[in-house]
């Protein structure tokens, strides 16, 4: 019985712990810029599949991994500077059409160039599952969870306490005053978007050896980052962070002790609960709205 | 100024009338037919969706459910019930209301990215139960429906296509001149603006809701009439993220906009298939580089550049 309960718990966290970071890139982004950037999970999917494709050309995993990254933070810096630097003061909802175009397109390139088949990455510490009280955990799950953990701290140092930090929240709280103060607004949502495309890069690779990555991999993904992002309160970093939590582990229970088919809309009905009762999100400020 | 507006919504619908009536001299197959007929259905919807987004300024990423509603309900009355299909069409389009009706309060409530996520969530668990009630759906294979025994040739589709279309754009543009369309752009333009002059704005943006949810079960079931197949893509979240796309790329708040952004993006795909492995990517680009460069979308830019030419 709580063997069972435990094992649902294992593979909720560790789904949780990767709508955290990908949920923490639509943070990061919206803070910045107010955009919603709909190719969160594209970046995702770059970060599996460069993997895969830097392994193929025979490099060892660490550098791989690297350059995948990399791969993935030059096209958060293309999407910002190509797409969204040239269509500023655009509506909200042409931003939204503009990152599901750059979407459409990064799905697109990575099919011309990978193809459309399923592809493997091999787990950084092999596959012999490690037994706790009765229930199994994947030494991957492991390096999902605890580079989630330091990721999030060293994001809170990054906020708090360097120079760059403090002028991407200064940024969000007023874009204007920002400015005024002599902060380089242009360079702020630079590094945002190539910040965010990293985080979902690493959490792409970290989930890939689980799940298996191709050319759409990142869809349900990005979704699901999203649905934390706002559970927690959009902008809210930490908040994304227990969004994406409760996100993995209601889906985990929902397919264990409910019916499995069902496991993706898990994410989709507690979201609209919990909109219909806290319209901003479990931990969003209830602002109120100047005219 | 009003006998202006007057003039440009009679003048518009006689050139709709125009391009319906002389369109099918240049249409020499059935597969044209098709793409022109796919385009009449897609408009529609999008006529529906732009009274929301581009008058009520509310923002719907599932619009492809209610769509689906529309076709499923259609199919499953008919093919599992034996029911009539006009009459299925009917108490599906009812069913879709008063699901419309009954979710619109509290997710009218949301704003902005709020409303985004609850609409995506709602058009997602809406297709996933499509997906996975496959004993009376069919599940991913889709099901098959009996057509309109009535409607014996693609050509009599064509006319019905086309005169739906036209009566939809007259109803969209009476809509939008009337109290009821001067409430809901008071809504778009501040929503405590209008509150404060004694707008009712949760009622006019319910009802804008339901209006456009209509729209789309109505269509969804002529829809799958006429193709005699359904699949759960109809209701899916790409479904729904094509038709908001089509209408903020023709222009929104604009009826006449959303029906050339249905045209062009419904026809745009055909017109890349010698691409092949490509097509996705230059569909991308193409997207992008409208919406940048054309942030308004396409008809409102380019009547800007006209009246500034007329200067």
């Amino acid at each position: 019985m709580f063997a069972e309960f435990l094992q649902f718990l294992f593979s909720g966290i560790t789904l949780g712990a990767t709508y955290a970071l990908v949920g923490l890139g639509f943070s990061i982004i919206y803070n910045a810029s107010h955009v919603i950037n709909f190719a969160q999970g594209e970046f995702v999917m770059l970060g599996g599949m460069g993997t895969v494709f830097f392994l193929g050309l025979g490099l060892p995993m660490p550098i791989a991994i690297l350059a995948a990254i990399a791969l993935t933070t030059l096209f958060g810096f293309g999407l910002e500077k190509l797409a969204i630097a040239p269509a500023r003061g655009a509506s909200v909802v042409t931003l939204i059409i503009i990152t599901i175009g750059a979407s459409i397109v990064m799905r697109g390139l990575a099919q011309v160039f990978w193809g459309k088949e399923f592809h493997a990455v091999p787990a950084f510490s092999g596959d012999e599952p490690i037994n706790i009280a009765g229930a199994t955990i994947l030494p991957q799950s492991l390096w999902v969870l605890g580079v989630t953990v330091l990721l999030v701290f060293a994001l809170r140092y990054f906020f708090d306490k360097t120079m760059m930090g403090k002028a991407i929240i200064a940024t969000s709280l007023n874009r204007d005053a920002a400015l005024l103060m002599g902060i380089n607004v242009k360079l702020v949502l630079f590094i945002s978007f190539g910040l965010s495309a990293a985080l979902g890069a690493i959490a792409g690779i970290l989930v890939a050896p689980i799940t298996l990555t191709n050319f759409e991999a990142g869809i349900m993904l990005g979704l699901k980052g999203f649905c934390a992002a706002i559970l927690g309160g959009l902008g809210n970093g930490m908040g994304a962070v227990a969004g994406g939590m409760i996100v993995g582990i209601a889906e985990a229970m929902g397919a264990g002790y409910w019916v499995s088919e069902y496991k993706d809309a898990v994410a989709f009905i507690l979201i609209l609960l919990v909109l219909f009762f806290k319209p901003s999100g479990l931990f969003g400020k209830t602002g109120t709205e100047r005219v | 100024m009003m006998m202006n507006l007057k003039s440009a919504k009679t003048g518009g619908i006689l050139v709709l009338c125009a391009v319906i009536a002389i369109l099918p001299a240049f249409l020499s197959n059935a597969f044209q037919y098709e793409i022109a007929i796919l385009i009449g259905f897609n408009a529609i919807v999008c006529i529906g969706l732009n009274l929301l987004i581009g008058y009520g300024g509310q923002i719907s990423l599932g619009h492809g459910a209610f769509v689906g509603l529309g076709a499923y309900g259609s199919a499953i009355l008919t093919m599992n019930q034996g029911w009539d299909p006009l009459l299925s069409m009917v108490i599906a389009a009812i069913f879709t209301g008063i699901l419309a009706f009954v979710i619109a309060r509290p997710i009218l409530k949301l704003k902005g990215h709020y409303l985004a996520m609850a609409t995506l969530g709602m058009g997602i668990i809406i297709s996933i139960v499509i997906n996975t009630e496959d004993q009376l759906t069919g599940g991913p294979d889709g099901m098959y429906v009996d057509g309109l025994s009535f409607m014996a040739t693609q050509i009599y589709w064509y006319w019905l296509v086309g005169a739906l279309l036209v009566f939809s754009v007259w109803a969209s543009l009476n809509l939008i001149h009337s109290p009821i369309g001067r409430a809901l752009r008071a809504v778009h333009g501040s929503e405590v603006a209008a509150e404060v002059v004694g707008v009712d704005t949760t009622q006019y943006k319910v009802l804008i809701f339901v209006v456009s949810a209509v729209f789309a079960s109505i269509v969804g079931s002529f829809g799958v009439y006429y193709s005699n197949f359904v699949t759960p893509d109809i209701a899916g979240f790409f479904h729904s993220i094509e038709l908001v796309v089509m209408v903020v790329f023709g222009g929104m708040a604009s009826t006449f906009g959303a029906v050339i952004g249905a045209a062009i993006l419904t026809t745009l795909p055909q017109f890349l298939t010698f691409l092949h492995d490509y097509e996705h990517l230059v569909f991308g680009l193409i997207l992008m580089l409208t919406m940048i460069f054309l942030p308004k979308g396409l008809v409102p830019s380019i009547a800007g550049l006209l009246k500034k030419g007329d200067k």
